[in-house]
């Protein structure tokens, strides 16, 4: 293939726009504030490790980094618990309304997600899963699990039905079957499965904020509150942004190979 | 009837879904050993042989094997083996483990000693350690028919096993099975569309077609003198070779040529001609020989064989197989021959008259 003159150039133009905001804010992580808000340089003068200091000493910025970590995985995996087997009932059995049931089940992720806010805020004051880890994996549920279904229902239905009849005839049990035989077959499906359902957990501030207050706060609400008298802390702001990235990209590292698989929902 | 033998019966079995009939009230009894079931694409043996192993339930009948009706007993509890055309393995597990899948219920050591030599039998033996999906075609066919074969079952259905595999693995695969067949017990029944395969096994087989059971009896006898148009069709690859004719005065009269009829039918009643390719000839050998000027349209060469497609009057049709490679023009005019003796003639309807010359007693 005979290569376009300007295409590396095109390329790295691009790349350097897209990078540039994520390099800032890694370089605002390692200036302290007076450097910041002094004059503008490219290259930082001091170079310092405070903030990132700050973010692990001050435990309002880590627990909530914390608790931002664990309802996510809580989620992803209580998404993928309820949603394997009732993609593989999708994929696999006939029955009535399963058409307009698998359709319908997108319907929850058509509304914006303010929709539910009072509810949720109101349901969980009287049941008690206000400001807990559990009441935000539940709640996020909501949108991951539909998501979950189709991504999964998507794989499951390009592996033949005929392995499913085959173990049925040498004895397999179905549940024997779906861990043994199954589940080590979509295991790619799963990876991305679980990568979308933490990636939108993880990001998801609305209703994560609105229904918890001190002990499940998420990192992006303390993120949000940071303007104090004195001012706002750019750097310790800067380094929390860099700390978020973090999990995501260590996810995406693990299913880079099949993410656009997952983003055509498995049906490709 | 010996009772004992009877492994296999499909007891008036039907499979109607969304308007289409699959199977229509189908009776087999399929004796211990190796029975073959033959029938074009859509004849119904997929169905048939799903209905068998319990992979899915009639609209109506039973099955019956060993004499209990098993009709509503899961798949899971039977004892029975599968093979599909595609080749199904468990991907995650490696060979070893797919052949031994089937035998959890045994002691370990039991089960090492069958799963090798099983796969000693089918040549896996160096491939044990490796999944499905590093292995050939012929080979990933090999593992699935060695999970089948694992365990001892009443009941061992292979559907189409060869279908997808390419032509040298196919006759080496062929070979194999038939030798392992012999010497296994219990209902094997083993569906192809290949007339060739049908003829290598030499088995009892069944003649399906449309859903309908067509004839049942020796594939070879039935080669040599095909009950109907139907069968004949079935059992000839390639087409077999129709050409129209009429009975006149004693006589079979065909395209101008015409040969004594062999047996006496009404003057004027229609008959139809059945030839197979490879008794069509383009030289003269004998005198009775009939023959039919032609145009050639089409060669087509094999390397073994050569495929002539020839234009007769009419707008006939005729496919001549001939040995070896041989160079034609398409355009050039030649004749074909056709002894009569090899001719089938079956009345309007289908039924077999008369085939090698020898007189087909039929009632009526």
């Amino acid at each position: 293939m005979r290569r376009l003159p300007w295409a590396r150039t095109v390329f790295w133009l691009y790349a350097a726009t897209l990078m540039l905001p994520l390099l800032w804010m890694f370089g605002m992580s390692i200036r302290p504030n007076a450097d910041i808000l002094g004059a503008f340089s490219l290259v930082p003068q001091r170079v310092t490790l405070e903030n990132y200091e700050t973010f692990f000493t001050d435990s309002t910025w880590y627990s909530s980094y914390l608790n931002s970590i664990v309802y996510t995985s809580m989620n992803t995996v209580m998404s993928l618990v309820v949603a394997l087997p009732a993609a593989y009932a999708f994929s696999r059995f006939r029955f009535a309304g399963d058409k307009h049931l698998f359709f319908w089940l997108l319907t929850n992720r058509m509304a914006p997600p303010a929709v539910f806010l009072l509810p949720f805020f109101q349901i969980y004051q009287s049941v008690g899963l206000f400001d807990t880890h559990l009441g935000v994996a539940l709640a996020h549920m909501l949108f991951n699990v539909p998501l979950a279904v189709w991504i999964l229902e998507g794989f499951m239905s390009g592996i033949p039905r005929e392995i499913d009849e085959t173990a049925a005839i040498d004895g397999y049990s179905l549940p024997g079957f779906f861990f043994r035989i199954f589940l080590p077959m979509i295991r790619s499906a799963i990876g991305v499965t679980a990568f979308f359902c933490f990636m939108f957990s993880w990001v998801e501030l609305l209703i994560a904020r609105t229904i918890t207050s001190v002990d499940a706060k998420p990192i992006a609400a303390t993120m949000t509150r940071t303007v104090s008298a004195a001012g706002v802390d750019w750097g310790l702001l800067a380094a929390a942004g860099v700390m978020t990235i973090i999990p995501g990209a260590i996810l995406i590292w693990f299913v880079r190979n099949y993410i656009a698989k997952g983003f055509a929902l498995g049906r490709v | 009837m010996l009772y004992e033998l009877v492994a296999l019966i499909l007891d008036g079995v039907s499979v109607r879904q969304g308007g289409q009939t699959w199977l229509d009230r189908v009776d087999l009894e399929f004796l211990d050993g190796l029975t073959t079931l033959i029938g074009p694409l859509g004849a119904g043996k997929t169905t048939l042989m799903r209905v068998a192993a319990g992979l899915r339930s009639p609209t109506t009948g039973r099955i019956l094997v060993d004499g209990k009706d098993v009709s509503s007993v899961s798949v899971r509890k039977r004892s029975v083996a599968f093979v599909y055309q595609q080749f199904i393995n468990y991907p995650s597990l490696t060979v070893y483990d797919n052949i031994a899948s089937p035998l959890r219920s045994l002691p370990r050591e039991q089960a090492d000693a069958r799963v090798r030599e099983v796969a000693e039998l089918m040549g896996l033996g160096e491939f044990l350690r490796r999944r499905p999906a590093e292995l050939s075609g012929g080979q990933q066919q090999r593992t699935a028919i060695a999970r089948a074969l694992a365990r001892p079952v009443d009941v061992l259905l292979l559907d189409e096993p060869l279908a997808n595999l390419d032509y040298k693995l196919r006759e080496q695969l062929r070979a194999d099975l038939k030798t392992m067949f012999s010497g296994s017990r219990g209902v094997v029944v083993y569906s192809t569309a290949d007339p060739a395969e049908a003829l290598t096994f030499a088995a009892p087989t069944v003649v399906l077609g449309k859903g309908q059971v067509l004839h049942v009896g020796s594939v070879t006898e039935m080669y040599a003198r095909p009950p109907t148009l139907e069968v004949a069709r079935t059992l000839s690859d390639p087409p077999l070779n129709l050409l129209p004719g009429v009975v006149r005065d004693g006589r079979i009269e065909c395209l101008g040529a015409s040969f004594p009829a062999p047996r006496a039918h009404e003057s004027g009643r229609a008959v139809r001609l059945g030839v197979h390719p490879h008794q069509v000839a383009i030289s003269r050998s004998r005198a009775e020989q009939l023959a039919f000027p032609a145009e050639i349209r089409l060669a087509e060469v094999t390397g073994s064989a050569t495929f002539l497609h020839l234009m007769l009057a009419d707008d006939l049709h005729l496919v001549a197989h001939l040995e070896g490679t041989q160079v034609f023009e398409p355009g050039e005019r030649t004749t074909a021959y056709v002894d009569p003796a090899h001719v089938f003639v079956f009345s309007d309807n289908g039924e077999l008259l008369a085939a090698s010359a020898t007189e087909v007693d039929l009632h009526g």
